[in-house]
């Protein structure tokens, strides 16, 4: 991770590409718990649906220690290594 | 038990409030746009009513007029602390509001629930109920939600946390922070994000810009100038970031805060100067001692590559103007074809090949004194090449030739800045002319008859006949003089260049002028 400064005016957000979809759900899939209220009820029934619809695919489950930071580069870090797709869940 | 960093804050009747009281205390840190907090706001000012006699009960709010806006709602009677600085939320390192903390008089953590929770606070009024020795009176606790999850605390909120991190290091940074993530490259970040002018530029890491920061005595927030065209605050920071990114020392620093002062007034006009589609840019011209201390290139290829001050200098005002005033091609720089100027253009005079007192004295400065001037080049140079004239009245003769086709040779100009070279300032100053009277000759030898500046069968632009009336110009009016420049004064004079070469540089003006600023000294 590198840190710069933000030569601008800043009255723009930082444009970030989004990496390319696939077309179909392989390998890994984490689901990423915020640490928000009920997050968990939302991620057991999207993991329940990804049995039931993509069997052959593996979930993980993750959570962030806060909601109100971003993740640690840890556990990113991890995610990057273990998993091919990201749900996050946001709830309340 | 954990002992809570102490504080003094202002309640809403601009009282003095300190922690901790000697006394038990209650803490409530909450935000009026936080539904919770309302939610929490009767128990916590039923606490204090109830057991006010014997436990402090201090409530925190994280903006000024939604502070005013509670005490209202909730008819508060409670010391609503004013923690809009948010010093005191960083320092407890708060994650959600509400955040309640019971403590001992000694200011030590006794118990701690966040959001809201109906149990939480009975417990609660049950211990301040023992510590008081009082009764909370009915509360309806059927009417409050079993649970509900809090909101972020503003101090986790984007632009805000980086503020607060950076106050609390004392770090005079405050300019938005940008993770690239380390399988991303920073130089096409960079790129892509359009930081940068076509070519490659220096990551503005923090220890990059903090060590930049270190090359004037200026504060980093000072705001330098508004810059046009969106009326952007270029700080002393956010022009460090872009010195950094055009890859300036940090000594060259304070010439490029003096030219963005300088480009960003109303007789310069950068809105105009980059939005023309003339294709105008600032000509940035250095002098005085700092010249030598920052080895600026005033001699062998001034306006061209190679040195490391003139080339950055230049560059690091375009990108203010880009960054910080959004001046980017396409959007309100409409240049129609652009110029090599808009990358850089910055030199200086070469003082010291010159007879004639310094530019900048000229213009009313100390010969001590380091200045900048920025000229609207649209674009430049014109080249004028004389050999052979052997006298100040012939080169002069020659100049004005040159001079006369700017823009076009029928029409009239605002300034002009001419860049002379040292053969000619010798030719020149040997007739005994000062640069003075170089300008006079300059600007008597540009005036033209209109007959010679009429529209006509050879060319299409000049000055309409029937501007004259139906009749054209009269034999009277054909003789009158026009001048192509408004005063001789108009006519700048600089000296660069090296020692071989008899060819003065000539850059056009544009609509605005010239402006000069005293450069500061840090030595």
């Amino acid at each position: 991770m590198t840190t710069i400064l933000d030569p601008t005016d800043e009255r723009e957000p930082i444009g970030r590409q989004l990496t390319k979809r696939p077309e179909h759900i392989t390998g890994t899939v984490g689901l990423l718990d915020i640490s928000k209220p009920r997050g968990n009820v939302v991620l057991d029934r999207i993991e329940s649906l990804l049995n039931e619809r993509v069997p052959e695919v593996t979930v993980k489950r993750y959570m962030k220690p806060t909601f109100a930071k971003p993740a640690p580069d840890e556990l990113r870090r991890k995610m990057m290594e273990e998993v091919d797709f990201v749900i996050e869940a946001l709830a309340d | 038990m954990t002992e809570l960093p102490g504080f003094e804050l202002l309640d809403q009747r601009s009282e003095e409030r300190a922690f901790p009281t000697g006394r038990p205390t209650l803490l409530a840190f909450v935000k009026e746009d936080c539904p919770t907090c309302g939610t929490s706001m009767p128990l916590i000012e039923g606490a204090h009513r109830a057991f006010g006699g014997a436990v402090d009960v201090l409530a925190i709010g994280q903006e000024a007029e939604g502070n005013a806006i509670l005490v209202d709602r909730h008819d508060l009677t409670l010391p609503l602390l004013d923690d809009s600085e948010l010093a005191v939320s960083y320092n407890y390192d708060l994650e959600t509001v509400p955040t309640v903390i019971l403590t001992d008089g000694e200011g030590a953590e006794v118990d701690r629930f966040v959001g809201f929770g109906r149990e939480d606070w009975r417990a609660l009024y049950g211990r301040l109920a023992d510590l008081s020795d009082a009764e909370a009176g009915d509360v309806d606790w059927e009417r409050y939600p079993i649970s509900q999850p809090g909101c972020g605390s503003r101090t986790l909120e984007p632009g805000i946390a980086e503020r607060l991190a950076a106050e609390a290091e004392g770090s005079p940074l405050r300019a938005r922070r940008i993770e690239v993530g380390s399988a991303d490259d920073v130089d096409e970040f960079m790129f892509d994000q359009g930081f940068t002018d076509g070519l490659p530029v220096v990551a503005p890491s923090p220890e990059r810009v903090l060590r930049m920061l270190g090359g004037t005595r200026r504060d980093a927030q000072e705001v330098v100038a508004v810059v046009p065209p969106n009326m952007g605050d270029a700080t002393v920071e956010k022009v460090a970031i872009n010195a950094v990114l055009a890859g300036c020392k940090p000594e060259y620093l304070p010439v490029v805060l003096a030219a963005v002062e300088a480009v960003c007034t109303e007789q310069f006009n950068a809105h105009g100067v980059m939005a023309t589609t003339m294709g105008a840019s600032p000509a940035v011209i250095v002098n005085g001692p700092i010249r030598d201390r920052i080895r600026m290139n005033s001699g062998l290829g001034a306006l061209g590559q190679g040195n490391r001050a003139n080339a950055t200098i230049g560059r690091a005002v375009r990108l203010v103007l880009r960054n910080v005033g959004g001046a980017k091609p396409g959007g309100t720089e409409r240049s129609m074809l652009g110029s090599p100027a808009k990358f850089t253009l910055a030199f200086a005079e070469r003082e010291e090949a010159s007879p004639w007192e310094p530019f900048h004295v000229g213009h009313g400065y100390d010969a001590t004194e380091s200045v900048v001037s920025v000229f609207p080049a649209s674009p430049g140079p014109l080249v004028c090449v004389d050999q052979t004239s052997r006298t100040a009245e012939a080169l002069a003769g020659s100049l004005a030739m040159s001079l006369q086709a700017i823009g076009h040779p029928r029409s009239r100009s605002g300034e002009v800045l001419m860049v002379i070279c040292p053969e000619h300032v010798d030719t020149i100053s040997r007739d005994g002319w000062t640069r003075a009277q170089l300008q006079q000759r300059l600007w008597e030898l540009t005036h033209r008859p209109v007959r010679e500046l009429l529209i006509d069968e050879r060319a299409g632009a000049g000055i309409p006949p029937e501007s004259f009336g139906p009749d054209g110009p009269s034999e009277e009016q054909l003789d009158e003089l026009i001048p192509k420049f408004q005063s001789p004064e108009n006519v700048h004079i600089v000296v660069a260049g090296s020692g071989a070469g008899k060819f003065t540089s000539i850059f056009p003006g544009w609509a605005s002028g010239l402006d000069s600023r005293i450069i500061e000294e840090v030595v």
